[in-house]
């Protein structure tokens, strides 16, 4: 059994949700990502999303874009994100990992040397903005090799019909994005979230977590009462960067961020 | 090694999942797949509806005012001395670019499906421009985005398109140029997806955009076909058209691509040369990768990333290209070649002054390697060139590189 579906497993046995954070790897400098990693676990993260900063992430609003902006600027390339992972793994092997970013990194790899990086390196999961089920095969089938478990996204704008070939290439578990927009944009309607997370559970036993438009506790708990899990990425994000742009040291921003995680995880688990 | 193609290839790409050979394809956000279903839908059968056909051909020749006439320049032709050199005048076309045939087309398409709202990404300005004339046109509301580099290097088109209603949204993430603009276009379609109609301005992004916009831009082909055997009582000899997208080059192609004695020759920029690596030429000297909703060549560096593009003129400033001229290039049917920026200023003055003929700095490349390419040939063999644009834009970048001010 996979990390992701174990962690899934046990949460589920004990009536709990996950709390998933996300940070971009090298932002804002290459030594904070790993230390930070192990904090937001200690704060209550379930699951880690790691991004693999990109030079034209399309799929993400402001705040993350630079994130993405900060980690290419620290010269963090696809290897560097995996050799990341494979530090983390030395003090944490029971946490899932996922990594998140857009196919050209993975493509310029080449699929098969990025599965087996990947399964050495300790990752569990990937996440691929624009890998859509149509041209997805040829990694999946290096993914199952190695039993990596590719997430996908569905979305608003998804169709009835269209859930059931998204779920068919899945696994780990299913990514709902609650807002149409790019990440950290608009509030979300959890009433929406309520209907279409009804369709997908109708196609598929695989957990389903939301993501785009959690902002904190309040807006967690909302999603956190339908879904199985919760993805928080723009909220850490900017209140990290916007602490230290008022001065606070690295350590203070990320210690704001990792607050933030705790009241998202106490928002989720009081519901 | 065109002897080896059957002519029946040629139509039978895209596939019925948008690829071209290994390239093409639709790598969007999973909140995309739906929309670009629609407009596939919608297109697949407006395409063949000949209402809309007569639509579109009625505001080709009363709006844009075709046929564009095909001209012989004889001066610049007697001046070489070698083949004859036709230019397909698409800088007469309504707005002074080939761009207007493609946003006629996809605004009739926006008009079809009901959007209120039309998103375009611009370098250069001209489809910006082009975007903007057929919103005014059909009262649609039009939001252009451009980068602010090139909205420094290209004021005049950006004035244009506020004074034709249009919104000019400035775009400050990643090198500010037309790669960004496709970026930030692409971010604003995922917000507003349900009432907004992205107008992409090439034969690239996802299926099916790279084969609507070639079936649009290929009226210039099948006009350059018939003109040329009404005046010559042939076919040309060469095609030369420049390639940044790649749009004007496929539509002056496609309609020639089985003729297998008719060789073509798409001219990319090469900046201050491709061995510097300061250019915009991924069919020169890039490799294959997934950018904007495409498999094609990219100019990325051995992590994948995107590299920043160098080109004098903003229209072929851009890391990626249609992925039709990356499987054209890989069958060997098309050649594709690179023209520096000194060389396309010389050839901006050196037709502006025989011929009268102001061009573009995109299509001032193709000039550049016609009058390699026709001194090479002889007077009984003739090309045509796709004079895409006229210059005008560029005036103010001229003067500034000279060192005069206007």
């Amino acid at each position: 059994m996979s990390r992701l579906t174990q962690c899934f497993e046990t949460l589920s046995n004990a009536g709990r949700k996950a709390v998933i954070p996300y940070i971009v790897a090298g932002d804002p400098t290459v030594a904070s990502t790993v230390p930070m990693l192990h904090s937001l676990v200690a704060a209550g993260a379930d699951v880690l999303e790691l991004g693999v900063p990109f030079s034209d992430p399309m799929s993400e609003g402001p705040v993350i874009q630079r994130g993405h902006e900060r980690g290419l600027a620290n010269q963090v390339s696809l290897t560097q994100v995996l050799e990341m992972v494979t530090e983390f793994r030395q003090q944490d092997q029971a946490t899932p990992v996922i990594i998140m970013g857009y196919a050209n990194p993975v493509e310029r790899m080449g699929y098969a040397v990025f599965a087996s990086e990947c399964a050495t390196a300790g990752v569990d999961g990937l996440i691929t903005v624009d890998l859509p089920p149509e041209e997805v095969g040829p990694l999946n089938v290096e993914l199952h090799k190695v039993a990596i478990d590719n997430i996908f996204l569905i979305s608003p704008t998804t169709p009835a019909q269209r859930i059931k070939t998204i779920t068919a290439n899945a696994s780990g578990f299913i990514y709902y994005v609650a807002v149409k927009g790019v990440t950290g944009a608009g509030n979300l309607d959890s009433s929406d979230v309520g209907v279409h997370l009804d369709l997908i559970r109708a196609e598929t036993g695989l957990p389903i977590c939301v993501g785009f438009g959690i902002k904190d506790a309040e807006s967690a708990a909302a999603v956190g009462v339908m879904a199985d899990g919760v993805v928080v990425g723009s909220a850490l994000i900017d209140t990290m960067t916007n602490a230290m742009e008022s001065g606070s040291s690295l350590d203070e921003g990320i210690e704001k961020a990792v607050t933030l995680l705790r009241s998202i995880r106490a928002g989720v688990d009081n519901m | 090694m065109t002897e080896m193609i059957s002519p029946d290839l040629f139509a039978s790409v895209p596939d019925p999942d948008g690829r071209f050979g290994p390239y093409g394809g639709k790598f969007v956000a999973e909140t995309l797949m739906s929309a670009l279903a629609d407009l596939e839908r919608v297109y697949r059968d407006l395409s063949c509806d000949s209402d809309f056909q007569r639509e579109f051909d009625s505001d080709l020749a009363h709006y844009v005012g075709r046929p564009s006439p095909l001209y012989e320049a004889s001066r610049m032709s007697d001046a070489i001395g070698g083949a004859r050199i036709f230019l397909k005048r698409e800088d007469l076309n309504h707005t002074g670019a080939h761009k207007v045939n493609n946003t006629i087309g996809q605004a009739l398409l926006a008009k079809h499906m009901g959007k209120k709202r039309i998103i375009a990404e611009t370098g250069a300005g001209q489809h910006g421009v082009a975007s903007a004339t057929v919103a005014a046109r059909l009262g649609l509301e039009c939001h252009v985005f451009m980068g602010a580099e090139d909205i420094k290097r290209q004021s005049l088109n950006v004035y244009r398109m506020k004074l034709l209603g249009a919104e000019v949204v400035p775009v400050t993430s990643g090198s500010k140029t037309l790669k960004d603009a496709m970026n930030e276009a692409l971010r604003d379609w995922v917000t507003y997806v349900d009432n907004t109609f992205y107008i992409i301005g090439t034969v690239a992004g996802p299926h099916p955009y790279p084969m609507l916009v070639r079936d649009f831009q290929s009226v210039i082909g099948r006009e350059a076909r018939r003109q040329s055997l009404a005046m010559t009582g042939k076919l040309p000899d060469a095609l030369v058209a420049c390639v940044g997208g790649g749009s004007n080059a496929i539509g002056l192609f496609h309609p020639f691509l089985a003729d297998e004695k008719v060789t073509m020759y798409g001219v990319e920029a090469g900046g201050h040369g491709v061995e510097t690596g300061q250019h915009a030429a991924p069919l020169s000297a890039g490799v294959p990768g997934v950018l904007h909703g495409n498999r094609t060549y990219l100019m990325q560096d051995q992590n994948g990333q995107i590299m920043e593009t160098h080109s004098v003129s903003a229209g072929l400033d851009y890391p990626g290209v249609g992925p039709e001229h990356a499987w054209l290039k890989d069958i060997g049917r098309v050649n594709y070649v690179a023209a520096n920026d000194d060389e396309a200023l010389a050839a901006f003055h050196h037709w502006t002054r025989t011929e009268g003929i102001m061009p573009a700095l995109e299509t001032a490349h193709a000039l550049a390697y016609a009058e390699k390419l026709a001194a090479e040939m002889t007077p009984d063999q003739h090309i045509i060139v796709n004079l895409s644009g006229r210059g005008d834009k560029d005036i103010l970048t001229v003067a500034a590189i000279e060192g005069i001010e206007v």
